[in-house]
């Protein structure tokens, strides 16, 4: 077990049963008010609901790495937010190692971190500032992050000797890095992966992929990955799922399901599923992009 | 017991991380903060000049007791502004770097996440407000001999208290309203001054601004500080300010976590959470 791993004591976080899946999301739904485009009479524009995710059911077992294709407004960072506790449902459950991410949010919290697309950090603040920050809310004292800072950032691929610097001068690929350091800081039980590689050169995803096989098989740690990237879905994800305007059309493994659709590849799977081509992208996804 | 100590301790060190990181974002904006602080002063001398203004225009006045006054006035507006504005930035300034979700997402109750703006606020808040008032002050030659500084800390200390109770329900603002919500801290900050004597005594406002002021904390923070600084009064003599403040203090707190809560509420039902800006 590495020194982070050890600083996160059973008390900090709450017992995960066994036999309890990592994830289990059953008939989740949740919408959004959106104003229309067109004005009414009275030239006011109205509002309709628009569901970002609808009837989502789907579990996940301990240790397991699930990857979630989608394209943009398909609900994939919708699916990851109200995992995370920062959306409240508007119908079904989803529970996290048995805790409800509605009414037992503090135990989910403490169970749970992300990486997003966007590496948001205070960019006046160093790496290891914003790192010392983000533990401080999971309990780390300054004496232990300390000690597990350098060794976090280490084994996500980041120089030691530029953590006082400002994130403002770190790269996209490195401030990424610095982002996976902050998840695992805390030792998560279940990690979500919202498109973590996005935007990033070849160089810096090749790591990033490198980093979360190492997770796989050093770390126990249940992984819900979100990604626009077939490739990286395939070769990291134990099941595949395909999320298409809120919907779950499937989940399972890529073999399994390029058979079911009679397709020699993950793209020819989701244009048969979807009934589009995996970079198409209508007025309606145009429109539900905002809820991403 | 053991469960119960675990979890105070791990809230403490959440706390201290806000402190720790509102320090650190100060130490990087610092020369900012230092112009602030001259346009401060700038605007405080605009205010206490009214006095020497009124006796050059034939007024008959005490000009060293009216721009002490209009200091003191100035000074608490002045230091409500940094309260507020701390505790507005609580959710506007992650909302502007980003982190707001990661911070939302973490196993650390509001009432210490907000507590550590809170903290951080009033001391920065006072260091400042004290240095104002001692370089306007030097400014004037003002002679205050009989002037009990102890106690006027004490008053603004403990009208704190409720001034960080306002101050949350006026953090929830930027969750509601991401572009807007900020602004309207300083529109509770005029609103509360104006009914509370900032610039004059409460007894010249018309009866339903009166009625206002017996409930706004900064009427008692205004009495009290005069007082000790103008008439030398005691903690003892204060005291008819300081225990209102404490009821409304008793009163704030509760009711600025409920009303963030409820903003919270509302921000994650309708993904008020994830727009940056």
């Amino acid at each position: 077990m590495s020194q982070t791993a050890e600083l996160m004591t059973n008390e900090a976080v709450p017992a995960a049963v066994d036999g309890v899946p990592a994830v289990e999301v059953v008939e989740l739904h949740k919408d959004f008010w959106r104003r229309n485009k067109d004005r009414g009479r009275l030239g006011r524009r109205g509002r309709r609901r628009v569901a970002a995710i609808r009837g989502v059911s789907f579990a996940m077992a301990r240790g397991e790495t699930v990857a979630i294709l989608g394209q943009n407004g398909s609900g994939k960072s919708t699916l990851v937010r109200l995992l995370s506790t920062l959306l409240l449902p508007d119908g079904g459950e989803a529970r996290i190692f048995g805790y409800d991410v509605s009414s037992q949010a503090r135990p989910v919290r403490r169970m749970v971190n992300r990486v997003s697309v966007e590496a948001s950090f205070f960019k006046k603040m160093s790496a290891a500032e914003n790192l010392a920050y983000a533990a401080r809310f999971y309990g780390m004292m300054p004496g232990e992050t300390k000690r597990a800072i350098p060794e976090i950032l280490g084994r996500v691929g980041f120089p030691a000797d530029r953590r006082h610097e400002s994130m403002e001068n770190l790269s996209r690929g490195m401030q990424q890095k610095v982002a996976l350091a902050r998840a695992l800081l805390t030792s998560p039980v279940l990690l979500l992966l919202d498109e973590p590689t996005t935007g990033l050169d070849p160089r810096s995803k090749l790591e990033v992929q490198d980093f979360i096989r190492q997770l796989q098989s050093s770390h126990d740690s249940t992984i819900l990955l979100c990604t626009h990237d077939l490739a990286e879905a395939e070769a990291l994800a134990d099941r595949v799922g395909i999320l298409d305007r809120g919907r779950l059309l499937a989940l399972e493994p890529a073999d399994d399901l390029k058979r079911r659709y009679g397709a020699s590849t993950l793209e020819e799977a989701f244009f048969a599923a979807t009934g589009r081509a995996f970079e198409e992208e209508g007025d309606e996804d145009d429109d539900r992009d905002v809820y991403a | 017991m053991r469960a119960a100590t675990f979890a105070l301790r791990h809230e403490l060190i959440g706390l201290a991380g806000v402190v720790e990181r509102n320090v650190y974002l100060t130490k990087r904006y610092i020369w900012w903060d230092v112009a602030w602080f001259i346009w401060t002063v700038a605007n405080t001398l605009t205010i206490t000049f009214i006095a020497k203004g009124i006796e050059a225009s034939g007024g008959i006045i005490d000009v060293n007791r009216a721009t002490t006054s209009l200091l003191v006035g100035a000074v608490i507006w002045a230091y409500l502004g940094v309260v507020f504005e701390f505790l507005t930035e609580t959710v506007a300034w992650e909302r502007w770097e980003g982190t707001i979700e990661y911070t939302f997402m973490a196993p650390l109750s509001r009432a210490m996440h907000l507590g550590g703006s809170g903290v951080f606020a009033v001391l920065y808040g006072l260091i400042r407000a004290v240095l104002l008032f001692f370089v306007v002050a030097a400014f004037f030659d003002l002679s205050m001999p009989n002037a009990d500084f102890f106690a006027a800390l004490v008053v603004l200390v403990v009208a704190s208290v409720s001034f960080f109770g306002i101050g949350m329900m006026m953090a929830v603002l930027p969750l509601i309203s991401p572009e807007k919500g900020a602004q309207l801290g300083y529109v509770a900050q005029g609103l509360m001054l104006v009914c509370s004597g900032v610039y004059y005594p409460v007894d010249v406002l018309p009866g339903w601004m009166q009625a206002i002021a017996t409930v706004s904390p900064a009427t008692y923070a205004l009495e009290g500080i005069r007082g000790a600084i103008l008439d030398g009064q005691s903690l003892g003599a204060v005291w008819p300010d300081i225990w209102p403040l404490l009821i409304i203090g008793a009163a704030c707190i509760p009711l600025g976590l409920w009303v963030f809560h409820r903003g919270e509420l509302y921000a994650k039902r309708h993904g008020k959470l994830k727009r940056s800006g």
